[in-house]
């Protein structure tokens, strides 16, 4: 749902990043999105044709999106497990103690630029 | 074949709104203005509680509200009819929440000079605005009975980030099957710090807490 917001702010750093590089064109955009993050990858690709079709540096710039896996991090057991699998109850041991490593992530991780 | 340059950037796409968010709380700090961010689902009763709240705050300190929604201004006009005091509408432009940028214009516009409270009343959805920080002092939210008890299971992100979670529309709780005691116990699950207070904001019951909690946290953030 909020997907098209994320689209303009990523829109806006990359054209920051292109400035600074003195860049002409914007060709690929790789971004790490985390599988607990609320971004829904097809959701984002659709608002990004969309969006980057009105920015003459991003016309036709590729999207692509690199997933993280959602793990967290049981305090009372010290294990790992998988977010998506079995949210935030640990699997191992039944405590509610548990946070989140990695998987939130909504990140730009690289640019390819000409 | 023109040469492609790979850049690495590696930046959170929320790092630049979430340091907005903290230059305007300090601000508003630095003006000893509380902003209280409030946000619910659609037609959770977020307006009428407001009016209620604000009635019973109007002659303690002063209070000015923004009203966020994707169009119309039904909320501000409200607002300014049943409590009297200055209520603006901002306009997300189809967006489903409000960022810090946004949240500043909408101060811009209010005559904030001599405000204590400025409440922002967040577009209604569950799920976006807890994303976005608005550089709120407080975040509070409001959860009617009719969405049912396990609604801090389906949205833990908004139940996490609010230091207040008002029930609203408990004398319809006999027509629902809503569960007072699971729902405190999901909501501190997710977040055990959360305050709790039921309310029914069409009658006033359980207002006064909620008005209470409010005044206490401007003065807090005032010293």
């Amino acid at each position: 749902m909020h997907e098209l917001g994320i689209v303009f702010y990523i829109i806006r750093d990359v054209k920051e990043v292109a400035a600074q590089n003195n860049c002409s064109r914007v060709s690929k955009v790789v971004m790490s999105i985390g599988e607990v993050s609320t971004v829904i990858p097809e959701y984002l690709t659709d608002c990004w044709k969309w969006a980057t079709d009105k920015e003459e540096l991003m016309r036709g710039c590729v999207l692509e999106v690199e997933t993280i896996p959602g793990v967290t991090y049981c305090e009372d057991c010290g294990k790992e497990y998988s977010t998506v699998e079995h949210g935030r109850t640990c699997p191992h041991c039944g405590s509610g103690k548990t946070y989140l490593l990695h998987g939130n992530e909504v990140e730009i991780k690289e640019i390819e630029v000409i | 074949m023109e040469k492609v340059k790979v850049i690495e950037i590696k930046r959170s796409v929320f790092a630049d709104n979430d340091k907005d968010a903290d230059n305007l709380r300090a601000e508003l700090k630095e003006k000893g203005v509380f902003l209280l961010n409030l946000m619910s689902s659609p037609g959770s009763g977020k307006t009428t509680t407001l009016i209620q709240t604000i009635n019973r705050l109007k002659d303690k300190i002063r209070v000015a509200v923004m009203e966020a929604d994707i169009d119309s201004d039904v909320d501000a006009i409200k607002i300014k009819e049943a409590t009297g005091i200055e209520s603006i509408q901002l306009h997300t432009g189809g967006m489903c929440h409000l960022d810090a940028a946004m949240t500043r214009q909408g101060l811009d516009n209010l005559s904030l000079a001599g405000t204590d409270l400025a409440i922002l009343e967040n577009v209604g959805n569950l799920v976006c605005p807890a994303e976005f920080d608005t550089g709120s002092c407080r975040n509070a939210m409001i959860l009617s009975v009719p969405e049912g008890h396990d609604k801090p299971l389906k949205y833990p992100l908004m139940f996490s980030i609010c230091d207040v979670v008002v029930i609203n529309k408990i004398d319809v709780m006999p027509y629902f099957d809503f569960d007072m005691e699971k729902c405190k116990e999901y909501i501190h699950m997710r977040n055990p710090k959360a305050k709790v207070i039921p309310i029914c904001a069409k009658t006033g019951e359980g207002v006064d807490e909620f008005a209470a909690w409010l005044l206490a946290e401007v003065e807090k953030w005032k010293k």
